[in-house]
């Protein structure tokens, strides 16, 4: 219920939301936690392994307990926590792990079989059989535990990454953080201050204490518009800072469009990276609940939720309000209560010199021993002394102390240390380079201490970085002692939860223990507590406390477990943002690429290049018959094809020549000016990295050409042998992929096709095979080259790449008049079959020249990268599995690439494997598939009929071993 | 006389106009990849200097202006954008022509900082990355060029076969900035 002249929100702003499916008024500014309790309702989840009722424990990112699904169908987001989510126009919210509904939940009968169910439970039960494991016992429990879910469809909400950089990041918008982002503002510092919450100022929001004798809200609004109108500082709200990573990199993420309605462009989370030269943790502190029966019910919440509800949001979540703490610092809830007007009917304090009270009763030295109410609290037992009475309460606020947020600095390997007089862990100073730890995240707790320790982070960050910090201006404050005497866990029968998220009570810890999981690491891996969305915020401290007494250590031996990014949870879709969609990779088009799809050519993916696969023709409904007519178009007449994506590297210097004949193991440096030679690369362990052609543009200018998947990959080559071997060979290369579109012109008609567009026509006697020359093809200086993959009369004619579109679309039509037209990827491949030219599904990563029968091409007068290694006798054993050619020789005439070789009368096993095939495709020229393949002596088997058997795809063909050169072996046609 | 139709990379593509960003396409001119032989990069500066009015240019870093520009490259090159090379430039270094080769697109705005924010992993504040400091680094996926080229101004490149997507990436972040406010 709201309470009368409480809170910071503008009572006149309602704003409607849906839990449940019931709508509810809350005011602008609540959190769905705030505005639900504003609205009386005090259940909203069930508990993840017992299905008990559960309602909110606090009021922060750190909440196990009120996790609830947000929006519908693509755009559902499960376990978003109430005490984060902000209520907005049109926000439906629903719970989750109950069912049918959440008052009552089948499911709940777990809690009656409760005592079966501790630490370890599913570890010793679900052993045998062994098999019923993954089958039958794992989804079962797992449909019965858990979360929310998923919707399944694909997420509708966008996601953006993006980076920041900054001077000073102060993390954390409490007193020591405004107060650091003051003090390194006006030096005129570039400071990011981000707070995850959507209004800044921390505690100093939530606490009715003054700053220079005004409420502490006022302040911090005060120094927020200071800050604002600071250009040098950028406010980032709504942003929690994740992680703390190498060199001043920190991981944040922001909640950008969750707040709002759904609005088109909108990202609903950005995830931040953001790099600063030094940080300010300045992250808070979070209170830990206390552990005794039955402390788990809707209505017992941490204290210091209680007060920030009543003065930040004006609600009180009961009407009789109760206590119960190990420290001063919650008995300001019971003073605020009672002066808003709320009922506070006892607070329950552990220490025999705990402090009194004008305004209320404390109870002194006593405990509370358990709690009553279905659905929600409605009384607890208190224990003092021998005594036990019942008290009637609907809240009761709690605080075992407060945990500073350590978790930053732990990031890098850190740990923290302990703090006897606190009993608490604090950061170890410098566990993250660069990155300061102040206010109550370090142990200060008061609010004048973390004003100033805010302020010295910032002038000790400024003085690093050799920025003048201003005239020190530190307003005054509260400045309270934090008094605490430790209290973990209440002596008694029932279970005492303490990580609410897990259902991890301290029975839990105590039976991990004695079963030996001493280790603090263990007894979290045994009990899962500590684990899923809240990583044990408010119950890692008090859990390894027990455990320490269990097994009679201290604290501080016993430990921590390990800190790890991100602080709060992350959607995998925000850390991954952009790359859905066109957002996945880069997409690489040709400039014939339009010209290309107006013909209805599909796309095939090469890397990232598109290429066309076919041109279907009119009448033509399957790409076969399209192939077929493309094969036969290119050997009758002429074809045109974009071989734009072949990499293209432009080689000047002196020494151009020696890096060739280094790189290639054939030689370039003898190559005629105005010639093109074919070029095998190797590895430097000898194997075959690529091949292309090679032209000799002048004496000191060459043209290498690679294949279109090894373009990066030679480039980086040529730089590695330049850089790391031969840096002082005077040689120079660059990518000129991009800068040429080019096409290949091929058939028997391709001379006649070309003098129809080139300026000066070409003579027989020029242009013999491999030659290459500047050219001007209609009206636009190009190059010519005449070389072929398709065994025909052919050449490659580029232009620069922007008058590409216009010369495919006039190099077609001229071929289409000819009888000819485009071909694509599938008649290229055929063509290049036929003629036993060789891909990269031939030079593989696994193949050495001598396999591909061109171990000659490795010259013996020179040295290359690779030859050495080349001659291992390993790599040049006559039993190699070796290219060959295939054709059908029975009944079956399919061959498919993937498939093995076996002897005719061996059986398919992966003993008898003699080889496989790498390409296979139908040739229309010679009425037969043709296929290339690795065959273990291939060459000395050639007409030997062998067995393919393609396992996945359920053929076997038997097929003749012939010369991988099916067509024209003579090579007539590519020079006459 | 050309019968041939020139295209520019980003054709059909921009420009495009969002919360106060335009990204539109440039015209850079004649675009060369100056990369100087063994020990000549000064004697190519003084060249440079001589012929277009600018230095070689020192990593990171632009020289010329408008019209005539020397951007830093990557490892010691440097392109030419704007006039036709000198022939005089290719005693000192090797010249490959590049004007085809390479997309190129004006991001232009108040918010054109906060949009290259969501594609450029470098700092590229006022502060730091003033006229004339370039960049060679990735642009969302791609491996790209960034120039300041005014106080509210950036040069973007990219390979030209990637134009499409450079301007989906950009067009995204745009309306991501613009959404917001």
């Amino acid at each position: 219920m709201r309470v009368a002249g409480k809170g910071l929100l503008d009572r006149s702003r309602s704003v409607p939301f849906r839990f449940d499916g019931v709508r509810y008024a809350g005011l602008e500014g609540d959190t769905l936690a705030s505005a639900l309790l504003a609205n009386g309702v005090r259940l909203v989840g069930r508990s993840f392994k017992y299905h008990r009722p559960r309602g909110i424990l606090t009021a922060g990112s750190e909440e196990p307990n009120a996790l609830v699904t947000v929006g519908t169908g693509g755009r559902r987001t499960p376990n978003t926590r109430a005490t984060v989510q902000e209520i907005h126009q049109g926000l439906e919210a629903r719970s989750q792990n109950a069912w049918p509904s959440l008052k009552h939940d089948l499911l709940s009968l777990n809690n009656l079989a409760a005592p079966f169910f501790g630490a370890g439970f599913y570890y010793k039960t679900f052993m045998w059989p062994k098999a019923f494991w993954e089958r039958i016992y794992e989804p079962a429990i797992r449909r019965a535990a858990g979360l929310g879910a998923l919707s399944g469809e694909p997420d509708a909400d966008r996601y953006e990454r993006a980076f920041a950089f900054c001077d000073l990041l102060v993390i954390g918008a409490g007193p020591a953080g405004l107060m650091a982002a003051l003090v390194a503002g006006r030096a005129g510092a570039d400071v990011i201050l981000a707070d995850e919450e959507a209004r800044m100022g921390g505690r100093l929001l939530a606490e009715t204490e003054t700053i220079e004798g005004r409420p502490g809200h006022e302040w911090a609004e005060a120094a927020l518009a200071e800050l604002a109108a600071t250009e040098n500082v950028r406010l980032m709200t709504r942003t929690t800072v994740a992680g703390a990573y190498d060199q001043g990199t920190f991981a944040a993420l922001e909640r950008v469009g969750h707040h709002r309605a759904p609005q088109e462009g909108l990202p609903v989370e950005c995830f931040w990276r953001i790099v600063a030269k030094r940080a300010v943790l300045a992250a808070g502190a979070l209170e830990r609940p206390i552990a005794f029966a039955d402390n788990d019910r809707p209505g017992i919440m941490t204290a210091g939720a209680v007060r920030a509800y009543l003065n930040r949001w004006g609600v009180s979540p009961g009407r009789r309000v109760s206590v119960f703490a190990n420290n001063d610092d919650a008995h300001r809830t019971a003073r605020d209560m009672v002066k808003a007007g709320v009922d506070v009917v006892a607070v329950i304090d552990s220490r025999a010199d705990a402090p009194g009270s004008d305004l209320f009763e404390v109870h002194r030295g006593a405990h509370v021993v358990g709690s009553a109410g279905r659905l929600g609290l409605e009384a607890i037992t208190l224990r003092s002394g021998a005594a036990e009475h019942r008290v009637e309460t609907d809240c009761l606020a709690m605080s075992g102390g407060w945990n500073p947020s350590v978790h930053l600095s732990c990031h890098m390997n850190g740990r923290p240390v302990w703090r006897e007089d606190i009993v608490s862990f604090v950061p170890t100073p410098g566990a993250v380079p660069g990155m300061v730890a102040a206010g109550a995240c370090n142990g200060a707790f008061s609010t004048q201490a973390c004003l100033r320790e805010g302020a010295e982070a910032a002038r000790g960050a400024l003085e690093e970085l050799g920025i003048k910090p201003p005239k020190p201006d530190l307003p005054m404050a509260e400045d309270t002692e934090y008094r605490i005497a430790p209290l973990w866990a209440v002596a008694g029968k029932g279970r005492a939860w303490l990580d609410f998220q897990n259902d991890v009570t301290v029975k839990d810890v105590r039976q991990a223990a004695a079963e030996n999981y001493r280790s603090v690491e263990h007894m979290k891996r045994y009990t899962t507590q500590g684990m899923a969305t809240d990583q044990g915020k408010s119950s890692n401290v008090a859990a390894l406390a027990v455990l320490a007494d269990a097994t009679g250590r201290g604290i501080p031996e016993t430990g921590t477990t390990t800190f790890r990014p991100p602080y709060s949870p992350i959607a995998i879709a925000a850390l991954g943002a952009g790359g859905q969609g066109k957002g996945f990779a880069p997409e690489r088009l040709t400039t014939s690429h339009k010209a290309s799809r107006e013909r209805g050519a599909p796309m095939i993916e090469a890397g990232l290049w598109y290429r066309p696969s076919y041109f279907p023709a009119p009448g033509e409904s399957n790409w076969r018959q399209s192939c077929d007519r493309e094969v036969t178009m290119v050997r009758a007449a002429v074809g045109i094809c974009d071989v734009s994506t072949l990499g293209k590297i432009d080689i000047q210097g002196p020494d151009a020549g020696r890096l060739l004949d280094f790189v290639y193991t054939n030689m370039f440096s003898t190559l005629k000016v105005g010639r093109v030679r074919y070029g095998l690369m190797l590895r430097e362990d000898g194997y075959v990295m690529d091949d292309g052609t090679t032209a000799r543009l002048g004496e000191d200018h060459y043209l290498m050409t690679t294949t279109t998947a090894a373009a990066g990959e030679v480039m980086r080559h040529l730089d590695f042998v330049h850089q790391g071997l031969r840096p002082e060979w005077d040689v120079r290369f660059a990518s000129v992929s991009e800068q040429w579109a080019q096409f290949a012109v091929a058939g028997p008609k391709s001379r006649d096709l070309l003098n129809g567009v080139l300026d000066a026509p070409l003579e027989a006697d020029d242009w013999p095979f491999m030659a290459c020359g500047a050219v001007r093809v209609l009206g636009v200086a190009g190059r010519l080259f005449r070389i072929s993959f398709s065994g025909e009369h052919a050449y490659e004619l580029a232009v620069p790449a922007r008058y590409g579109d216009s010369l495919f679309r006039a190099l077609v039509a001229r071929a289409e008049g000819m009888g000819g037209g485009a071909y694509g990827m599938e008649a290229l491949n055929v063509l290049r079959i036929e003629k036993g030219l060789i891909t990269h599904a031939e030079i593989h990563g696994r193949t050495t020249a001598f396999d591909i029968g061109m171990g000659r091409m490795v010259s013996a007068k020179k040295d290359c990268i690779g030859k050495t290694l080349s001659q291992r006798p390993g790599l040049t054993d006559p039993e190699r599995e070796r290219l060959v050619g295939l054709k059908p020789a029975g009944a079956v005439k399919l061959i498919t690439a993937g498939g093995h070789l076996f002897a005719q009368d061996a059986a398919p096993v992966r003993q008898n494997d003699q080889g496989y095939v790498t390409s296979a495709g139908f040739s229309s020229t010679l009425g037969h598939v043709v296929a290339l393949g690795f065959l273990r002596r291939g060459p000395d088997r050639i007409g030997e009929v062998v067995k393919m058997v393609d396992h996945l795809r359920g053929v076997e063909t038997l097929c003749e071993v012939v010369d991988p050169v099916f067509f024209d072996p003579e090579g007539g046609r590519v020079r006459g | 006389m050309a019968e041939l139709v020139a295209k520019s990379p980003c054709d059909g593509l921009l420009p495009l106009t969002l919360g106060g960003v335009t990204a539109s396409e440039a015209d850079l001119g004649t675009l060369t990849m100056v990369l100087p032989y063994c020990g000549r990069q000064k004697a190519l500066s003084q060249a440079l200097q001589a012929a277009h009015g600018m230095a070689f240019p020192a990593p990171n870093r632009a020289t010329g202006k408008a019209g005539a520009r020397g951007l830093w490259f990557g490892r010691e090159g440097a392109l030419l954008a704007g006039p036709d090379p000198d022939p005089a430039l290719a005693e000192h270094a090797a010249l490959s022509d590049q004007s085809d080769a390479w997309a190129a697109v004006r991001l232009e705005g108040a918010g054109a900082e906060d949009v290259l924010a969501r594609l450029v992993p470098v700092d590229l504040r006022a502060a730091v990355f003033k006229r004339g400091h370039t960049v060679c680094s990735q642009v969302a996926h791609m491996s790209g060029s960034v120039t300041r080229v005014g106080e509210r101004a950036f040069m973007i490149l990219v390979f030209r076969s990637m134009a499409a997507t450079l301007v989906h990436d950009l067009k995204t972040a745009m309306e991501a900035v613009a959404a917001r406010g």
